[in-house]
């Protein structure tokens, strides 16, 4: 995401560098290319022209030019105020009452229902005993959709009569408290903000389940009008943030500096897949390097650290140097590495990452990981031991060939001999992406 | 309500916030510097794009008129004149796939598309190749309840190809006029699901000659400048031959559509405004225009 306003703003900074001084005629040009990036990243056209007044008027103003060289200084001026917009720091939920509820609002199509289990999901995760609630009665199926996502995640979906959103809800509420759930995500149908006889039905909605979150659901790859609607949905509910969605694509997402912008309410967290588990908080500050092409290095160390059993990767690590590394601690790291995500996700995050087909890559370590996992733990500690029968067995029973289990083999035996040579060197993964 | 005055009352609220007051400003004026920056914003405010707003607006100059208001229709109106016709009428069965990406109103324009055709009085059928999306087939099946219309289906998780080729041979054996094909959403980035969707064509391909006779991309009129991005990789991966624009009754504009046309050739062949079966329209340029403008 944001890869092209990226690529065009280091244009712009490159064009800065040598040029001595930030003078009015070389950031009038820098600040033009800012301009249209913006708008390109379909930042709205009024946030873009405050956020262009702001710049100018900073870069031209007295604070700068201390000790950076000019396209530094102005690199760090666009930074800030991209910040500035989205705001300082991640929000998180805030979670009062018992049980809490967490209310999803939003336009058709922007992804509400997924979103309720993604977000049941990580509220599972950190502890808590959650309640689905379907109160879209109006889409076709919409209820199904949501007890099948429940369902493959094992959280209960309360549905009613399936045809009343505000009894439904009132019911849920009754049973979430006679159940001890302490937290109830409603889903609620999509809407168009125009649309008074809707917009009541959630202001009544609100008013009986005193929700602690009311989170709009909003599209990353939407343009000019988002503000119109944020806006409304804002005015009518009191909206205490918002969740970005299909931030896996290639959508630019100016959407994330505008509404923030526009309604001064948060975006608390980002979904990046249609897996359950690709939903993200959201790091302004990270993101805003991200725009400007630092990479989101931060994410990275902060999800790695969180989810790595470090002290085992440290033994791999120290095991892989001494060329003691076998099949069985192989299995291990890919293990820890899945839960950091997806391999793409997981790339996207470093700065200057070279352009890999990350299908395929994913693919041929799923396929890695199938024939490991075939094998016995002796067959793992000692590799030598595999016969033609045994490849065999390991094959039929990963779906793979016995070609794909001697290449395996192979690039393990090479990877330790490269191991053996590479004492001084950089810890690596074993394997190619 | 005839036609034009249920887009025009459904196009009333997208007119009024953004292009209110633009016939006063231009009606019966020439060009000024003025004139062409409160266009500028407008055109990107709908989502036009920076680059085909300035197209409009050099064609605009060039034009050298005394009616910038007039003029500027006739530019909007040329620029999105094209192959707006969907011909039912040139194949049996005439075989549809819906495609783009999720939640931009696919299975809802495929559902309204088939009430569409049977109010033509063509008989239709429906495919629910979207195995994907959790309830996505019992979606499909509700709307084939309400319009009175078969839906040929798998399990969830099934082979899509193997529900569009069960849907065009349903389609044959009982000689049917359309039959139209429902596909999962998918980001245009994903290469594997967009391989998936090759093969669904060429599963069709192979049951009727030249299917899909249409490749219907869905935008949803929110889109921003990524529409650009969509319509030329769907066009590219899978042959594209037309656009619905989607949830025109909203505040958004669907301006995407015109930096689609002019970029990519596509023309819009349908329009979305709203959620029943009869909210579906076959576009027209000049009406369009004249419901935005006028
Ligand atoms: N207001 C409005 N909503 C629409 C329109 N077309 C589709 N929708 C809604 O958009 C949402 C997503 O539609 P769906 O057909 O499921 O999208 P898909 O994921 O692309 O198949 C549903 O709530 C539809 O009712 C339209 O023209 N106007
Ligand atoms: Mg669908």
């Amino acid at each position: 995401m944001f890869e092209n306003l990226q690529e065009k703003l280091s244009k712009v900074f490159k064009s800065l560098t040598g040029q001595g001084r930030l003078t009015e005629r070389n950031i009038n040009d820098a600040v033009r290319q800012v301009k249209l990036s913006l708008l390109e990243a379909d930042v709205n056209f009024r946030v873009v022209k405050e956020f262009i007044d702001s710049v100018k008027e900073k870069a031209l103003g007295e604070e700068v030019l201390k000790s950076f060289t000019p396209d530094q200084q102005f690199i760090k001026i666009v930074r800030d105020e991209l910040i500035n917009i989205m705001g300082k720091s991640s929000v998180s939920l805030n979670l009062k009452h018992h049980p809490s509820v967490l209310m999803l609002v939003g336009l058709q199509g922007s992804g509400k229902t997924t979103t309720a289990a993604k977000l049941g999901n990580h509220l599972r995760k950190s502890g808590r005993n959650v309640l689905l609630v379907a109160a879209d009665t109006y889409r076709p199926a919409a209820i199904d959709q949501l007890e099948k996502l429940g369902k493959s995640i094992q959280i209960n979906v309360f549905v009613g009569d399936r045809k009343n959103p505000i009894k439904i809800v009132k019911e849920a509420l009754e049973f979430a408290k006679n159940s001890q759930y302490n937290a109830v995500v409603l889903d609620t149908a999509g809407r168009l903000h125009i649309d008074e006889e809707m917009m009541n039905e959630l202001e009544q909605i609100k008013q009986l389940s005193g929700p602690d979150e009311i989170l709009m659901v909003v599209d990353a790859m939407v343009g000019q009008d988002a503000v119109n609607s944020a806006t409304e949905f804002d005015r009518r509910l009191d909206l205490t943030g918002f969740i970005v969605t299909k931030m896996d694509g290639d959508a630019r997402g100016g959407v994330i500096l505008s509404i923030s912008h526009i309604t001064k309410k948060p975006v608390k967290f980002v979904g990046v897949g249609e897996k359950i588990d690709a939903f993200e908080p959201f790091h302004p500050d990270r993101v805003a390097a991200r725009i400007l092409g630092m990479g989101d290095v931060l994410t990275l160390i902060e999800k790695a650290e969180k989810e790595l059993d470090k002290e085992k990767m440290e033994t791999i690590g120290k095991k892989m140097l001494q060329a003691e590394f076998t099949l069985e601690d192989f299995q291990e790291q890919l293990k820890e590495m899945k839960k950091l995500g997806p391999l793409s996700s997981i790339i996207e995050m470093l700065p200057g990452a070279p352009k890999v087909d990350l299908e395929t890559s994913e693919k041929q370590l799923k396929r890695t990981e199938a024939i490991i996992n075939s094998m016995t733990p002796e067959e793992r500690r000692n590799p030598r031991i595999l016969n033609a029968s045994r490849k065999v067995r390991i094959a039929k029973g990963s779906g793979t060939t016995v070609q794909d289990v001697n290449k395996l083999l192979k690039s393990y035996e090479e990877m330790k001999e490269l191991m053996k040579r590479m004492k001084h060197g950089k810890l690596k993964l074993p394997f190619k992406i | 309500m005839g036609f034009f005055e249920k887009l025009r009352s459904k196009l009333m609220k997208a007119r009024k916030s953004f292009f209110e007051g633009l016939s006063q400003l231009l009606k019966g004026k020439r060009i000024s510097k003025e004139v062409l920056e409160e266009l500028e914003e407008r055109l990107i405010a709908a989502d036009v794009g920076y680059e085909t707003t300035q197209y409009i607006l050099e064609k605009l100059k060039q034009n050298q008129t005394n009616d910038a208001f007039s003029s500027l229709k006739e530019i909007l109106v040329e620029l999105l004149e094209g192959n707006n016709q969907v011909d039912v009428e040139s194949n049996k069965p005439f075989v549809i796939t819906i495609v783009g990406v999720n939640g931009t109103g696919k299975t809802t324009t495929a559902a309204k598309l088939a009430a569409y055709f049977q109010s033509l009085g063509k008989t239709v059928v429906l495919g629910a190749a979207d195995t994907f999306r959790a309830a996505a087939i019992e979606q499909l099946k509700e709307w084939g309840n309400r319009i009175d219309c078969t839906v040929i289906s798998h399990n969830e998780g099934a082979d899509s190809a193997a529900v569009a080729f069960d849907t065009v041979n349903h389609a044959k054996a009982k000689f049917k006029d359309v039959a139209i094909i429902d596909t999962a959403g998918r980001l245009h980035t994903k290469k594997n699901l967009m391989e998936e969707l090759r093969k669904v064509h060429r599963v069709l391909g192979k049951v009727v000659e030249k299917a899909p006779h249409e490749v219907l991309l869905v935008i949803d009129a929110t889109t921003g400048q990524n529409g650009l991005v969509q319509a030329k990789i769907f066009k590219e991966m899978v042959d594209v031959t037309g656009v619905v624009v989607t949830k025109l009754d909203g505040t958004a504009k669907g301006g995407i559509a015109l930096a689609i046309k002019k970029e990519l050739g596509l023309s819009i062949k349908f329009i979305g405004i709203g959620e029943d079966m009869e909210d579906l329209k076959p576009f027209n340029a000049k009406e369009f225009v004249d419901a935005l403008l006028d």
